[in-house]
């Protein structure tokens, strides 16, 4: 096993990209050195690491730089063979693949519009039930049916990606005063959440509900008091952009 | 190594590069394929049901199972027919990790640019996605140094998963080259770039299915009538 200090990890707290790579390193019983990144102000390591993005996570292996966090875990995955994460068979591992281009490409999105629109909300939540029934849909009577996890009888890419930042669910459902995963319309999702939740490795990764729930607020205030009370959608600004990035689809990574 | 008739379809549309990164790793692996060419304009019942999320092509079936996402069916396409022809990731996890770090740039940051010439309104907003393009063809061009270690392309000595990502484009790229009255892939800016591009085109795999400049310019004009 490579000592610790070959491997390391420039991410963010409340990121929740960063915690899909340290939750897929705590499956693979890896240890690794991390580094705690101010997302509005970069080290030099961040931006020496990853120029073009200049976003966590980044993972370094003996110094050499991975990025984006769907990448970082598949190279981690393909490194270290050991408690594997995707599947083996080339199907399974295009339709892993396909479902969190969708995480990414779609529902990511729509929960950050949830968060961030004001008059929009309503369209956004809308967003977010459709993306969320293709997935119930999915784990009910498609490719993933009958499973503990999309991974099967254990975590696997897909439930490390989709659940690192399922989380942030709940966190709005209260924030914003909206119901996004309602147990009666959505049931094998919401078990599948509770499920993976209540995993070690997982409550050892992701931060204690309270501390996403006041940075939350944190921002949500800073937002309003941008627009002044008035609900529209917040103009963009280096720092609220930065931090709902960070908070929501991930600073890219 | 061919396919039982019916084993591989490929649901498409001649004019998308995204079709195309599925039929250029098809053929670099001697694959057998039926091309299900879609309706311009309608969406068939089989694209619907393969690919229901997205409604869109390319939708890859293999034993009438869908695969959908370009890049996901090259990178299915090379795990499936492992055994024939040239590998089209490299083996080494890092430098796979390189590949799809920049199919990943290319999507994410070359192809809005490059479109964007195509869309702007205006003299400046052309100019601005012109900008733009080039900027990113240069950090392509310091990739295909670091990658291609000499040889002719990303994946050295044959086409790999960034010569896919990026060659898909060239169809367009050349369009828009004639309808901007600009090089993109110019021979001062990027001259590794601009060498590797007419061999990309050029190569067995890419030449029967890469659609052809004069059909892409018609299709264009066509889609602005519209």
């Amino acid at each position: 096993m490579d000592p610790p200090s070959s491997l390391k990890l420039l991410g963010s707290w409340a990121d929740s990209h960063t915690h899909r790579v340290q939750l897929a390193l705590k499956l693979k019983g890896l240890e690794f050195e991390y580094q705690e990144e101010d997302v509005i102000n970069p080290s030099p390591a961040l931006l020496l690491h990853n120029p073009i993005y200049k976003k966590v996570p980044v993972f370094l292996h003996s110094d050499r730089p991975v990025v984006e966090s769907v990448v970082i875990l598949q190279y981690i995955d393909e490194t270290w063979a050991d408690n594997p994460i995707m599947p083996s068979d080339p199907f399974e591992r295009a339709d892993a693949r396909f479902w969190c281009h969708f995480a990414e490409d779609k529902l990511a999105p729509a929960v950050g519009a949830v968060f961030s629109s004001g008059e929009g909300q309503k369209a956004a939540v809308d967003q977010v039930h459709d993306n969320l029934k293709l997935l119930e849909r999915e784990l009910r009577d498609g490719a993933f049916k009958g499973q503990r996890f999309f991974g099967g009888d254990k975590i696997g890419l897909l439930d490390i990606v989709l659940g690192c930042g399922s989380y942030w669910l709940a966190v709005f459902e209260e924030v914003m005063e909206v119901k996004l995963v309602d147990p009666g319309t959505f049931p094998v999702f919401h078990a599948w959440l509770k499920d993976f939740e209540e995993q070690n490795e997982v409550k050892e990764t992701i931060p204690a509900i309270d501390k996403l729930l006041e940075y939350a607020r944190g921002i949500r205030q800073m937002m309003l008091r941008l627009s002044n009370g008035t609900s529209t959608t917040v103009p963009a600004t280096a720092g609220t952009t930065g931090a709902i990035n960070v908070a929501v689809d991930g600073s890219s990574g | 190594m061919a396919a039982a008739a019916g084993e591989v379809r490929l649901i498409g549309g001649w004019p998308s590069p995204f079709v195309l990164r599925a039929r250029v790793a098809l053929n670099l692996k001697g694959v057998e394929y039926e091309f299900l060419q879609e309706k311009f304009g309608e969406k068939s019942e089989l694209l619907l049901r393969s690919n229901p999320v997205y409604k869109k092509v390319p939708v890859l079936l293999h034993h009438d199972k869908p695969v959908c996402e370009s890049m996901i069916i090259v990178e299915y396409v090379d795990a499936a027919w492992a055994k024939s022809g040239q590998a089209i990731l490299p083996a080494d996890p890092y430098e796979r990790a390189l590949h799809r770090f920049w199919a990943v740039y290319i999507d994410d940051k070359w192809f809005p640019s490059m479109f964007g010439i195509a869309k702007a309104q205006t003299e400046e907003a052309k100019a601005e996605s012109v900008e733009q393009a080039w900027a990113a063809l240069k950090l392509l061009e310091e990739a295909f140094e670091k990658l291609s270690k000499g040889k002719a392309f990303f994946g050295g000595g044959t086409i790999g998963y960034v010569d896919i990502a990026l060659g898909a484009y060239l169809g367009w790229a050349k369009v828009i080259e004639q309808m901007a009255g600009l090089k993109l892939f110019d021979e001062e800016k990027t001259p590794l770039l601009a060498v590797w591009a007419e061999r990309f085109c050029a190569h067995e795999a890419v030449k029967e299915v890469m659609p052809e400049t004069e059909k892409l310019m018609e299709f264009a004009k066509m889609l602005r009538g519209k």
